[in-house]
């Protein structure tokens, strides 16, 4: 077994357990933090959201913390990913969608009918649950957001798509043959791929969809391990279904139930000793 | 290692692009988007005003009465001291070459659809398929030729009492023309009726045929009657083989071995004869085209709505 | 006749009704895979004799003067060289006005569906709803309006041979003294009259339709998900559009677009209106001049009395028949070729 480095870990598709290897896990090594003590990246409050005449996400209040990941958990529909695709308006899309309330990026109405939804949505970084690469080369995806938004000369964008191929961990793999079509990458590098895509436009926060959810195990445990690394730079918001994902990699947790918020903490009091009796059911496997 | 205070973001090389300019390309695009498909309106209305209005002229005319035009049977614009211009004949030459084509292409192509969509092996398959785009993508012209050199005389053969043109022959290659689509668009209907309707049925221990003929047509009919419906509208609108095959008489027959004259047929008569520019025959064309474009566009409307309630129903 | 006792397991059945005959419906599946199988063949019976009837005829007359030679009255010397031309500048003309319109009214449709607005969705499905029964409006009346539009231009400027405005034109000296107008390539008037521009655009209003629904289709295959990874990185829609979901759909418009200039090629009735059935035996010299194309020149041989012309006709049909088989080919190859996965 070779040493674990997210730079090095082969794309082999089966993986026994033993074999993977999380570089961090921050539910055992970081201090239990409070929310309020930290600055703001993105602030929600009373925040609501339907699709039509469904209430999606009812009256939500709190902060997501600058340079942390933030998990959010619960069952199926119950508007986590609704509160992601508002905050870069994806919801924008959807012909009923609609929402009241606050919710800023770093004091900026994100809202607002008059705000600039190009801008807004370069501020904010997206990683979809499967990977979409367009169907062009490796290079082409990663400078395809900052050439849309800045006149760059060519060593500046290859500067930063090895900047941002760094970021995602993928550089090594993928430095020889940049020119190479990204849907001859595995599932695995095509996510990280589209990490890089995200970062590569400076965003100011990164939203993750379920990123893991289409991929093996050991890609995984390489985006897991790529996420303790951009925790450095970025503010993350990460939905998923798996809790186990949420233990190891977030520094705080959101339990959302049926559009509620029902419990926010430190990820390790969440796990350990939650308020809440939902949580506690949800998270022990009573239900969900 | 963490650093609250600075700025998280790494600074992105490169000028900044216009936003400005950015914005007014936007706009001028989505103008011009707007303006592509603003057009296809503009076709509609104009077909409707131009023949309208030239309608209205034709009418206006002393020869000619809206009530003849409507119920009168006899139509010789041509011929003759006094004009006629009732539409029946024209009406009853297309509808009789539309049954004929019907009655070949209905249960060729419903037959063949099931087959296709229920039985075919992929190797009958991979014959059919192309089969019937060829012969989709075969001009109208081809197949009035061939029912002028083939056809026609195949049925005076079996049959002294066929005419050199007439309404059968024309209507059979009418049929085999309509024959991919009736077909295509059937199987499309099919298909979208749900695997797990069919595999409840083979479940119970029905045979493949009950499976096609109680199940899935039932559950695909007004799918099949859009697609009919809509090869009846081009069945109606077709020209060059009837201008080639059906002859040039407007007779109040329903003897398919008789020469007819279709609504398509008499335009073609006037536009390529020397009839005087904004001479009541001339003008008569503009009130058949309007005829015409009535009845096929209101069974096309129809047969779009019914498709599209089908395909809502198993979306 | 109620159950009095309530029975389980295979005994249910057995107690109701008489049991059918296993193999009276096997006999029924059996038989109609034979009429099925019958139908179906009957298609394939049906275009291998129609090839068969045409080339057997058509292959007399066939040979390479053929398709340089003019028409003419003795049927061993007629070509078809100025409909071969005329077809090819037509439908050149055609698809330079209708590829652009087509396509944009595609995306449209496509790419900028409103989310917001009740009038501006009605608008959107209204647009939808009518190029679906513009599909469906005969060839024939297209003909009509693109002979009132194009051809008279509502008789706004006179007529064609008297035009309002003529550009390009110059008198001309013949060494006999004769004078007369001498025509550039350029040659434009208004109105345009019956020429290769009025066929032309009346050809596009046939085609468009078809052009938009392939292009629709096209970018509907074009998946989501790569639309959202564009707007997610901050795209507008137009850069969204054209850097991401066109590149992706370009194989399939081609292929689209392709099939509906077949389709084009193959109209004969609009092409009857406008154009008439000219003897012509000189390939048009500018936009505004007289035009016949291959399936005009093939209804005129086909509508002559004499047999020998039939043969010529079938010739033609020869050649238009290997134009488009070529046309299907390039698309089928652009089809296999440039068509890769989008994810």
């Amino acid at each position: 077994m070779m040493e674990p480095s997210e730079a090095a870990l082969p794309e082999e598709p089966v993986a026994t357990h033993e074999e993977i290897t999380f570089k961090t896990d921050l539910s055992q090594t970081r201090p239990s933090e409070d929310p309020q003590d930290l600055d703001a990246a993105v602030r929600v409050e009373r925040f609501s959201s339907w699709y039509g005449d469904f209430q999606a996400l009812q009256a939500l209040s709190f902060v997501i913390p600058e340079n942390r990941i933030t998990a959010f958990i619960g069952p199926s529909g119950c508007g986590k990913s609704t509160l992601l695709r508002w905050i870069n308006r994806m919801n924008d899309l959807v012909p009923s969608a609609r929402a009241e309330g606050v919710l800023e990026l770093h004091g900026t109405d994100l809202l607002s009918s008059q705000a600039d939804v190009v801008d807004l949505r370069r501020r904010v970084g997206m990683v979809f649950q499967k990977p979409n690469p367009f169907p062009k080369s490796i290079y082409d995806n990663v400078a395809f957001g900052p050439r849309l938004h800045r006149k760059l000369s060519r060593s500046e964008t290859d500067d930063l798509v090895e900047q941002s191929l760094n970021d995602a961990a993928l550089w090594d793999e993928v430095k020889d043959r940049l020119k190479a079509s990204a849907l001859s990458l595995s599932g695995g590098q095509q996510q990280r791929l589209c990490i890089a895509r995200a970062v590569a436009c400076g965003p100011e926060i990164l939203l993750m969809d379920e990123p893991c959810s289409a991929l093996d195990p050991k890609s995984t445990a390489a985006i897991e391990n790529l996420m303790a690394t951009l925790r450095q730079h970025y503010t993350i918001a990460i939905v998923t279904h798996n809790m186990q994902q949420a233990a190891r990699t977030s520094d705080f947790t959101a339990f959302l139930y049926q559009g509620e918020l029902i419990e926010f903490g430190a990820t390790q009091q969440i796990f350990t000793k939650p308020e809440q009796r939902e949580t506690e059911n949800y998270i022990t496997g009573r239900f969900g | 290692m963490t650093n609250p205070s600075a700025n998280p973001t790494r600074p992105i090389p490169g000028r900044p692009r216009s936003k400005t300019a950015q914005r007014v390309r936007e706009r001028l695009i989505q103008a011009g988007l707007v303006g592509c498909a603003l057009f296809s309106i503009l076709i509609t209305a104009s077909i409707v005003v131009i023949l309208a209005a030239e309608a209205i002229q034709f009418f206006r005319l002393d020869e000619v009465s809206i009530t003849e035009f409507f119920f009168g049977t006899e139509w010789s614009p041509l011929l003759g001291a006094e004009k006629h211009f009732g539409i029946w004949p024209l009406i009853c030459g297309t509808l009789l070459v539309t049954a004929v084509a019907m009655s070949v292409a209905l249960p060729l192509g419903l037959i063949t659809a099931v087959y296709l969509s229920e039985y075919a092996p992929p190797r009958l398959r991979a014959v059919l398929k192309p089969t019937l785009e060829v012969l989709a993508g075969i001009p109208t012209v081809v197949f009035g030729f061939f029912a002028l050199t083939v056809i026609t005389p195949g049925l005076i053969s079996l049959h002294e009492g066929f005419e050199i043109y007439n309404a059968f022959s024309a209507g059979i290659a009418v049929g085999i023309m309509c024959l991919p689509i009736v077909t295509s668009l059937t199987e499309d209907a099919l298909q979208a009726v749900p695997r797990a309707l069919r595999a409840g049925a083979f479940g119970l221990g029905a045979t493949r045929f009950e499976v096609s003929v109680k199940i899935v047509l039932p559950a695909a009919l007004s799918g099949i009657v859009a697609a009919f419906l809509l090869a009846i509208a081009r069945a109606v609108g077709e020209t060059m083989i009837v201008a080639l095959a059906a002859g040039s008489s407007p007779n109040m027959t329903l003897d398919p071995r008789e020469s007819v004259q279709t609504m398509t047929g008499y335009m073609v008569q006037i536009f390529l004869g020397d009839a005087s520019n904004y001479g009541p025959e001339y003008l008569s064309s503009y009130a058949v085209a309007f005829m015409l474009f009535v009845m096929t566009f209101g069974i096309t409307v129809i047969g779009q709505k019914i498709r599209k309630r089908f395909r809502e129903v198993y979306q | 006749m109620s159950a009095e006792v309530t029975t389980f397991g295979p005994d249910r059945l057995s107690r109701h009704g008489r049991a059918a005959s296993i193999a009276l419906r096997m006999l029924k599946d059996r038989g109609f895979v034979v009429i099925c199988i019958l139908a179906a063949t009957s298609s394939i019976l049906v275009l291998s004799w129609l090839l068969w009837s045409i080339l057997s005829s058509g292959l007399t007359y066939l040979d390479w003067a053929f398709l340089d030679d003019v028409p003419s009255r003795k049927p061993e010397k007629a070509g078809m060289g100025p409909a071969i031309i005329g077809s090819v500048l037509v439908c050149a003309v055609c698809a330079f006005f209708a590829l652009p319109i087509g396509v944009g009214s595609a995306v449209f449709l496509e790419e900028y569906k409103p989310t917001k607005g009740k009038w501006v969705k009605r608008l959107h499905a209204f647009v939808q709803l009518n190029i679906s029964n513009l599909a469906g409006v005969p060839s024939i009346v297209y003909g009509i309006i693109g002979l009132t539009v194009f051809v008279e231009m509502f008789g706004l400027f006179g007529s064609a041979n008297d035009p309002a405005l003529a550009i390009g034109s110059h008198p001309f000296e013949a060494s006999d003294g004769s004078s007369y107008l001498e025509q550039a390539w350029y040659y434009f008037q208004l109105p345009i009259g019956r020429g290769v521009l009025a066929g032309a655009l009346t050809l596009m209003l046939v085609i468009l339709p078809v052009v938009i629904i392939s292009a629709q289709e096209a970018l509907r295959a074009v998946p989501d998900s790569l639309r959202h990874a564009a707007l997610g990185v901050g795209a507008t829609r137009w850069q969204m559009v054209s850097k991401v979901s066109l590149p992706a759909a370009v194989p399939g418009i081609m292929t689209g677009s392709i099939l509906a200039m077949s389709r084009a090629i193959g109209e004969a009735a609009p092409m009857l209106v406008i154009a008439g059935i000219v003897f012509i035996t000189y390939t048009p010299l500018h936009l505004m001049d007289d035009f016949t194309v291959m399936p005009l020149q093939i209804y005129e041989w086909a509508k002559k009395p004499q047999e020998a012309f039939h043969a010529v006709a079938a010739s033609g049909i020869i050649v238009l028949l290997a134009v488009l088989l070529g046309f299907n080919a390039l698309a089928v190859f652009i089809r296999n070729k440039f068509h890769k996965p989008l994810s």
